[in-house]
């Protein structure tokens, strides 16, 4: 089965430099056991724009973005036997921020990616 | 946290962490089955203890000390008859001592230790059915009931196949470890073909129709992707890690709703999956780098790419698969290759050019009972307008197919053009 993790936080301050290097380590050893199939850490929202629909129309909202609740911070997929595994999986990989990044608060959330029909 | 969510958290952490404790443990013991032994003591320890006491905040470190705890025990109960291994437990416990750091420490031997295991488990002196079910039980973590369902033997023909193999394994006192150079090379070819026979067990829908089966490809993809990882100089590992990752990338278009085989050129191409076509193409092409260009696995994800590349099935480089089947009959000789490379020239040339192929394979013994020749043929020959000799040879085909679904769909074919005569 194949999961995404979400990794969202109200805070925008990048990793630190402890963090950076333990999820480095934790990805080369999730990539080595052929679990982790593709991940990346999202530059921050300025970067980027949003293009909504709403009542009917469409907008684009090209920053500046105030009242941001919560930020995509990174992404990762990852294929695994089943939830179970994919939750000790996120699991391990927030107690990271946990321990180095104090002050931190976020959320990793993990969805089942759907596959095909079959 | 209930007692049953604390099992499922247990289950699932011991379904992680079970190849990183086996390789570690057998490396200290230089035992592979008391490795496994001890491993699963660790396992227990945890049933009894998380429930109670809550998961530890490292559930992987917690039980990798547990089970480094037994095996010094174990080593230090052996200490009269064997003083060696008390100084080896000593050494080891101080260095465990020095490095406070256990994750890290973890995190830099799991490559080394995981291609131990495998190449291990794949050792030339066991039979290759053993290598399999050797693999799959201690690199995979697959239970011998899980195997046995995936394979559709009797599960004490696995259980009997791992024990006597772990035996073998035993007696032989074989060095448990990595070959270099070029015997790393030479045993190499033995890890990669179990790797394949694994994928190719649950890709081929030929028999059975378990859920089990797409586990074993997963699993073959990641001992693959592990392999990749840990041996990244060698092309043909690459070249495995591409044809896999290509050919599983058309899983969801390969049947219909009803479980019927959907053929390459009818599927429908927007179920492939981009992110492992993506990651077929990145191995293909580290293969190609690394001069592994004409590797037998590189040359067939060649082949794959091609059709990967295709947005319609229109747009085949049939001239360029035809050429690539050249080139893998120079590599690896077979009538098998001849017929895909028949099927390849009369789509980019016409069934005539194809055809004259196909008939200098009638002869050929090694595919007198190979259905899918009449079949090419039959095919080709209708395209010709040489109806009668097209409805001969479905009826031929159709007498060697094992399979129902392929019996029946040739038979259509066969009373289809009969009609019509």
């Amino acid at each position: 089965m194949r999961f995404m993790f979400i990794v969202t936080s109200p805070q925008q301050q990048p990793p630190t430099p402890e963090l950076l290097v333990e999820m480095h380590k934790l990805a080369d050893r999730e990539i080595k056991a052929g679990r982790m199939l593709d991940n990346a850490g999202l530059m921050p929202l300025a970067t980027g724009a949003q293009v909504r629909v709403s009542d009917g129309k469409l907008s684009v909202v090209d920053g500046p973005f105030v009242e941001t609740k919560e930020v995509i911070g990174g992404y990762a997929i990852f294929e695994l036997p089943g939830k179970e595994e994919a939750l000790a999986s996120a699991r391990e990989f927030m107690q990271l921020h946990l321990d180095h990044m104090p002050g931190w608060g976020g959320v990793c959330e993990l969805r089942a990616i759907a596959s095909g029909p079959s | 946290m209930s007692v049953a969510d604390a099992h499922r958290a247990i289950l699932a952490t011991w379904r992680i962490e079970q190849p990183r404790l086996i390789t570690s443990l057998a490396r200290m013991l230089r035992d592979i089955p008391l490795a496994e032994e001890l491993t699963q003591e660790s396992l227990v320890a945890a049933l009894e203890r998380w429930p109670t006491d809550g998961v530890p905040e490292r559930p992987g470190a917690w039980l990798m000390a547990t089970a480094k705890r037994r095996a010094f025990d174990h080593l230090r109960r052996g200490r009269m008859l064997a003083r060696k291994h008390e100084m080896v437990a000593r050494e080891m416990e101080a260095e465990q001592q020095a490095t406070p750091d256990l994750d890290s420490a973890l995190d830099d031997e799991i490559g080394d230790e995981l291609l131990r295991l495998i190449f291990t488990a794949c050792h030339p002196r066991l039979s290759r059915a053993a290598r399999t079910a050797l693999a799959l039980r201690m690199v995979c973590g697959l239970t011998t009931e899980e195997i046995a369902r995936a394979f559709l033997v009797p599960e004490a023909t696995v259980a009997q196949r791992i024990v006597r193999a772990k035996r073998t394994l035993s007696d032989s006192g074989l060095a448990y470890e990595t070959p270099r150079g070029e015997e790393l090379s030479a045993r190499l070819g033995a890890v990669l073909e179990v790797v394949y026979l694994i994928f190719n067990e649950g890709y081929t829908a030929a028999r059975g129709g378990d859920w089990l089966r797409p586990q074993l490809c997963n699993e073959a993809l990641r001992l693959g992707r592990v392999l990749a990882a840990v041996a990244p100089h060698e092309p043909e590992v690459h070249g495995l890690v591409a044809l896999m990752e290509l050919n599983a990338s058309r899983t969801a278009s390969r049947t219909d709703v009803d479980g019927e085989p959907i053929l390459l050129l009818e599927q429908n191409r927007a179920l492939w999956d981009q992110l492992q076509i993506r990651r077929g193409m990145t191995a293909l092409g580290q293969a190609q780098e690394l001069g592994g260009a004409r590797g037998v696995y590189a040359m067939q994800a060649a082949i794959v790419a091609c059709h990967a590349r295709a947005g319609l099935a229109a747009e085949t480089d049939w001239p360029r698969i035809a050429a690539l089947y050249v080139e893998l009959a120079e590599v690896a000789p077979s009538p098998v290759v001849e017929l895909n490379r028949a099927i390849a020239v009369a789509m980019a040339e016409g069934p005539a050019a194809g055809l004259a192929i196909v008939d200098r394979l009638v002869s050929e013994t090694a595919l007198k009972g190979y259905h899918l020749l009449p079949t090419v043929r039959g095919d080709l020959l209708e395209k010709l307008g040489r109806r009668e000799e097209a409805r001969a040879a479905f009826e031929a085909a159709a007498a060697l197919a094992g399979n129902r679904r392929e019996r029946d769909l040739i038979r259509c074919r066969a009373e289809a053009l009969q009609a019509r005569t």
